[in-house]
């Protein structure tokens, strides 16, 4: 390469709002269903069908922009994006194009080289379309109408980011804070949460925008990165051969790692967009704007700031209880039953996390109550299992959700605090193991814990280690 | 008297009072469409089996006196772009030819709650676009005044139902006089009420900023009785205003005395022909015999109607009509390759000449380049035109005009220049974009004993006025025909 | 100054509209269309500068439905009005790829 390039990236970012309905018509938009089951006249562009906005899409449009730190747009207005394919059924898309909700935002992340502004050209609303599946026997497509009509904000972000690095940081900044505002789960592979790459490159130093491509199916953030990779050395390439970029859009194959063009002569991408004439705009108040504002939940920065400073929760350790709000709530609630953030902290961190590594599972997975917890804690407390007890106590609440205090009284883990009891089993331990007191009093100081860990085991775990270890000392130096 | 010379409130008392059942009024109509269709055409689809089953069903109801009102057991007929469950609706287009909707405009719907018998699906200029109802991929309908003439359209099957008898009333739609109109060609009474009263939940859409329901009747009893049946705020039509005043009867006062009423000047002048223009003076002196102070003024932006229309209205149709596509419903191309070929086979063959030609009229203004200059001009001037008709409504309380420059034209006459045909909506297509609502009443016939219509334009939410004087006028007889 | 309508022109709409004009029906648009924007320029002469467009004739906002399941499913009534179904989806021509 005789030239140094800088990369320009901006990101189309596409999230499934968690409503219950779609955004126009009453149709539930749960997952699965047989083909076609959740449809109505109006999401499958039956003649005479009408839009109804569901409010709740302005809702969390509002959420979001706020969190982003948009502007928000008082008069916005929905307009159609014309076009036609199958998944689309009354061949225009309903958008916002002229007056979307949001404009002018922006939210920082942190990558290796520090902390960045990334800033949000727009955020709109829209509809979602239908499934085509490819049907292999008749050679034909398929279409599925379950998900047309299903809500999605459009985040339009500024040409900002440089790097592979930046547009996953960036991605990661907003799916934590959708995944706060409860708008959206933001599932890459299941499509909740979709990104299209705007990708440019210009000579370093220069200041004018090279020809742009637009990359779309994206699938997960290792996809992102590839295609990043990929597209930025395919234009250099083009570039250094003399070739120009064109503008177009292309399609990334994850498998092939390479990208090829989307589009054909059939699809000359002029949309007429034009005023939606069947619905109305939507007039913001600011009463409507304080309302949202003021059921905005703590977001994660803030609340990973306020673990370290009011809890003393080490830096490492808040970032990951704060990595989704599910798990924040988990922390939060439990603390709060039991006064002893650090103790919870430790739990979640340490055994929580092995488990979900073990099982596979995200943290949204974690479906146990505070309350068992909470009372496992207290049980340790209060020193009615030790902590080896109440780890396994711990997978039982991870797994089936139990009740410690009635688990521990069933299979009968209580610890033996009885001195004369413990004593007595120490006895049988030494009478079985003559080498071990020779060994000790010969100065073999590990041969100690050889006999404690006897008697913990002849006692099931049901002791305490240290006062075990106390009782088998003075024993052996009598 | 025969049923059939009943108005539709007539009927409606008759067999409230026990004189008269849904049944017999529904076969004797029956009979007549069997007799008037061969030489009229005003339907799409005739129901008979289930306007039978209808009737019986709607008449042990009244029996039962769980169905009152006006309406309740009287036959009608519906513009075939109304959906209608289980009833074909075609919108007289070959890419709906067979198309069964699974549910029933709001419309139709409020008319079933008051207990109408829905005989069938009225003929139709296709998708609504024209002034003939020669469009129609399914025959022409011919005026029952002259078979050798058009009704007028697009709503001509609904009018022409009506003065044929072959209903007591029926539902048209008017997006630019589609209902004005053919009531002026074929002598009967049409409303076209303030845009947003009635739901235009399963009205097939044409342009949906410009669409509204409203009745056609014999007389103004049956439209302001019709009118106040279909009329209702829906939530499933965004656009759908709630109003308090859809007492519409409340208004058949036959009492002009103090209405000012005005004549736009610019409505009288060059393209009017000269009977038309006598007789809607003479209306004019009929009402200001009755105590109406009526006056000719200059409401202005009259000649920019028509281009400021067929910019939105084919612009909105390009996209309305995109979902016509040979994918979900209705014609699909037997042979092509392809998916894009299969849509643009489908459509070619599905869609006739005028909506073709409108929708590519609509997609070309909407097209990159050319929104600002078509669209957003073509909006502007709509404003102009608004606010020139609430200039006008600071002064009157409505508006009279002729509801058409002629009377009913030869068929094959207007579809020659398109142009020309447009011109024909120069009197009816402002009150659509001004979203007002206006009424077509009778005013005598021509020398050639066609009837000639006088429109009636009120301001927003006053149709009330307009009834209002219509009856006063129908009342005193000068104008019937 | 009449406007001349190009066979680009005629094409570029056939594709967005999808419409496939026949050579006589592509002859007629080209002049309808010359003719109606033609006739359409009048609005030129009209002075709309500070005048909003109006979409809507009525100045009604905010129009909302709440987010609470009314939809049944419909697919057996719907699926009956398709050219082409299987398996409870409507068939198309193969898409993409």
């Amino acid at each position: 390469m005789s030239r140094q390039y800088e990369t320009v990236i901006g990101l189309e970012v596409h999230v499934e709002l968690a409503t219950k309905t779609k955004i126009f018509c009453g149709c539930s938009t749960r997952f699965g269903g047989a083909p076609n089951t959740h449809t109505c006249p109006v999401c499958t562009g039956m003649p005479g069908a009408l839009p109804v906005l569901n409010r709740q899409v302005v809702e969390y449009a509002l959420a979001v922009g706020l969190a982003a730190n948009c502007r928000i747009n008082r008069y916005c207005k929905f307009d159609r994006k014309n076009y036609f394919y199958p998944d689309n059924p009354q061949n225009y898309q309903i958008s916002q194009l002229y007056l979307p909700v949001c404009r002018d935002g922006w939210v920082e992340i942190e990558t290796s080289a520090g902390k960045k502004t990334i800033g949000i050209h727009e955020i709109h609303m829209e509809e979602d379309a239908g499934k085509l599946t490819h049907d292999e026997w008749e050679d034909c497509s398929l279409v599925d109408y379950n998900r047309s009509g299903v809500p999605l904000i459009e985040i339009v972000s500024e040409p900002d980011m440089r790097n592979g690095e930046e547009v996953i940081a960036y991605l990661e900044r907003l799916r934590l804070m959708i995944q706060y505002l409860g708008a959206s789960d933001c599932k890459l592979q299941e499509g909740s949460m979709r990104a299209d790459v705007n990708l440019s490159v210009r000579p370093l130093g220069s200041d004018r925008m090279g020809t742009r491509t637009e990359m779309k199916n994206l699938n997960s953030f290792k996809a992102i990165a590839r295609a990043i990779e990929g597209e930025r050395k395919r234009q250099i390439e083009r570039i250094e051969e003399g070739r120009p970029v064109v503008q177009e859009t292309r399609r990334w194959d994850d498998n092939k790692e390479c990208s090829y063009p989307m589009r054909s002569k059939e699809d000359a991408q002029d949309y007429r967009y034009f005023p939606d004439p069947d619905l109305t705009p939507v007039v913001i108040s600011d009463e409507w704007i304080d309302q949202v504002r003021r059921r905005q939940p703590e977001m994660q920065p803030e609340k990973m700031a306020r673990y370290q400073e009011e809890l003393g929760i080490p830096e490492y350790d808040a970032r990951i209880l704060t990595s989704t709000r599910h798990m924040a709530d988990l922390f939060e609630e439990t603390a709060a039953l039991c006064g002893r953030p650090k103790e919870v902290s430790n739990w979640l961190m340490v055994e929580a996390m092995r488990l979900l590594k073990e099982k596979e599972q995200e943290p949204e997975d974690m479906a146990f109550s505070p309350a068992n917890l909470a009372a496992l804690i207290g049980l340790v407390d209060r020193g009615v299992i030790n902590r080896t007890v109440a780890k396994t106590v711990f997978e039982e609440i991870f797994s089936g959700d139990v009740d410690p205090e009635r688990y521990v009284e069933e299979k009968g883990l209580k610890m033996v605090n009885d001195q004369g009891a413990i004593e007595r089993v120490i006895k049988q331990v030494i009478a079985a193991n003559p080498r071990s007191v020779e060994d000790y009093r010969s100065g073999k100081e590990k041969a100690m814990g050889f006999l404690v860990g006897q008697t913990m085991r002849a006692m099931k775990g049901k002791a305490d280690p240290a006062f075990v270890n106390r009782l088998v000392k003075e024993r052996l130096t009598k | 008297m025969s049923i059939l010379k009943l108005s539709a409130t007539e009927l409606g008392k008759k067999i409230r009072d026990r004189e008269l059942t849904a049944v017999e009024a529904t076969e004797a109509v029956l009979r007549q469409i069997r007799e008037q269709e061969p030489r009229i055409h005003a339907y799409v689809t005739v129901d008979e089996e289930g306007a039978r089953k209808r009737a019986a069903q709607v008449q042990a109801q009244i029996e039962a006196g769980t169905l009152k009102g006006p309406l309740a057991g009287v036959p009608a007929a519906v513009k075939d772009n109304l959906c209608t469950k289980g009833l074909k609706t075609t919108c007289s287009s070959n890419i709906l030819y067979n198309f069964v909707p699974s549910y029933t405009a709001e419309a139709v719907a409020n008319l079933e709650r008051a207990g109408a018998v829905v005989l069938g699906k009225t003929n139709m200029d296709e998708f609504a676009m024209g002034s003939t109802t020669e469009t129609s991929a399914f025959g022409v309908t011919k005026n029952p005044w002259d078979t050798e003439r058009v009704p007028g359209g697009s709503s001509g099957g609904s009018c022409a139902a009506v003065a044929a008898e072959e209903c007591f009333y029926a539902l048209g739609s008017d997006t630019g006089g589609s209902i004005r109109q053919p009531s002026s060609f074929c002598g009967v009474m049409g409303i076209k009420p303030t845009y947003g009263t009635v739901s235009r939940y399963g009205l097939i859409a044409y342009g949906s900023s410009l669409d509204q329901v409203g009745p056609v009747g014999k007389n103004v009893s049956d439209c302001a009785a019709v009118l106040e049946a279909i009329s209702s705020y829906d939530r499933k039509d965004s656009t759908s205003i709630p109003r308090k005043d859809l007492d519409f009867t409340a208004a058949l006062k036959a009492d002009v005395r103090g209405m000012k009423m005005g004549i736009p000047r610019d409505y009288l002048g060059e393209g009017l022909d000269g009977e038309v223009r006598e007789g809607i003076l003479r209306a004019a002196d009929v009402l200001r015999s009755l105590g109406a102070r009526v006056e000719e003024f200059d409401l202005s932006l009259t000649e920019y109607g028509i281009p400021a229309y067929y910019v939105i209205a084919s612009a909105e149709a390009s996209s309305n009509l995109s979902r016509f596509d040979g994918v979900k419903y209705g014609l699909r191309a037997e042979e092509y390759e392809g998916l894009h070929q299969m849509y643009k086979k489908s459509r070619s063959e599905g869609f006739g000449t005028e909506v073709k030609r409108r929708i590519m009229l609509g997609s070309f203004v909407l097209s990159s380049g050319y929104y600002d200059a078509y669209y957003l001009k073509a909006l502007r001037t709509k404003a102009l035109i608004k606010q020139a008709f609430d200039r006008a409504f600071a002064e009157y309380d409505v508006i009279l005009s002729p509801a058409a420059p002629t009377t009913a034209p030869r068929l094959g006459e207007s579809l020659k220049d398109p142009l020309k045909m447009y011109l024909g909506d120069i009197y009816t297509i402002s009150v659509n974009l001004a979203g007002l609502p206006a009424m077509t009443v009778p005013c005598g016939r021509d020398s050639k004993g066609l009837p000639i219509g006088l429109q009636l334009i009120g301001d927003c939410f006053r149709e009330k006025k307009i009834i209002q004087a219509a009856y006063a006028y129908e009342q005193s007889g000068e104008g019937r025909i | 100054m009449a406007k001349i309508i190009s066979d680009e022109t005629i094409e570029y709409v056939g594709i967005l509209a999808k419409l496939e004009l026949s050579p006589r029906e592509r002859e007629e648009a080209k002049k309808d269309m010359g003719r109606m924007l033609d006739y359409i320029d009048k609005l030129n002469e009209l002075d709309t500068s500070g005048v909003e467009p109006m979409s809507h004739v009525f100045s009604m906002n905010n129009v909302f439905r709440e987010d609470v399941v009314t939809n049944g499913d419909d697919r057996e009534q719907m699926l009956k009005n398709a050219p082409e179904q299987k398996d409870g989806a409507f068939k198309v021509p193969k898409t993409v790829e």
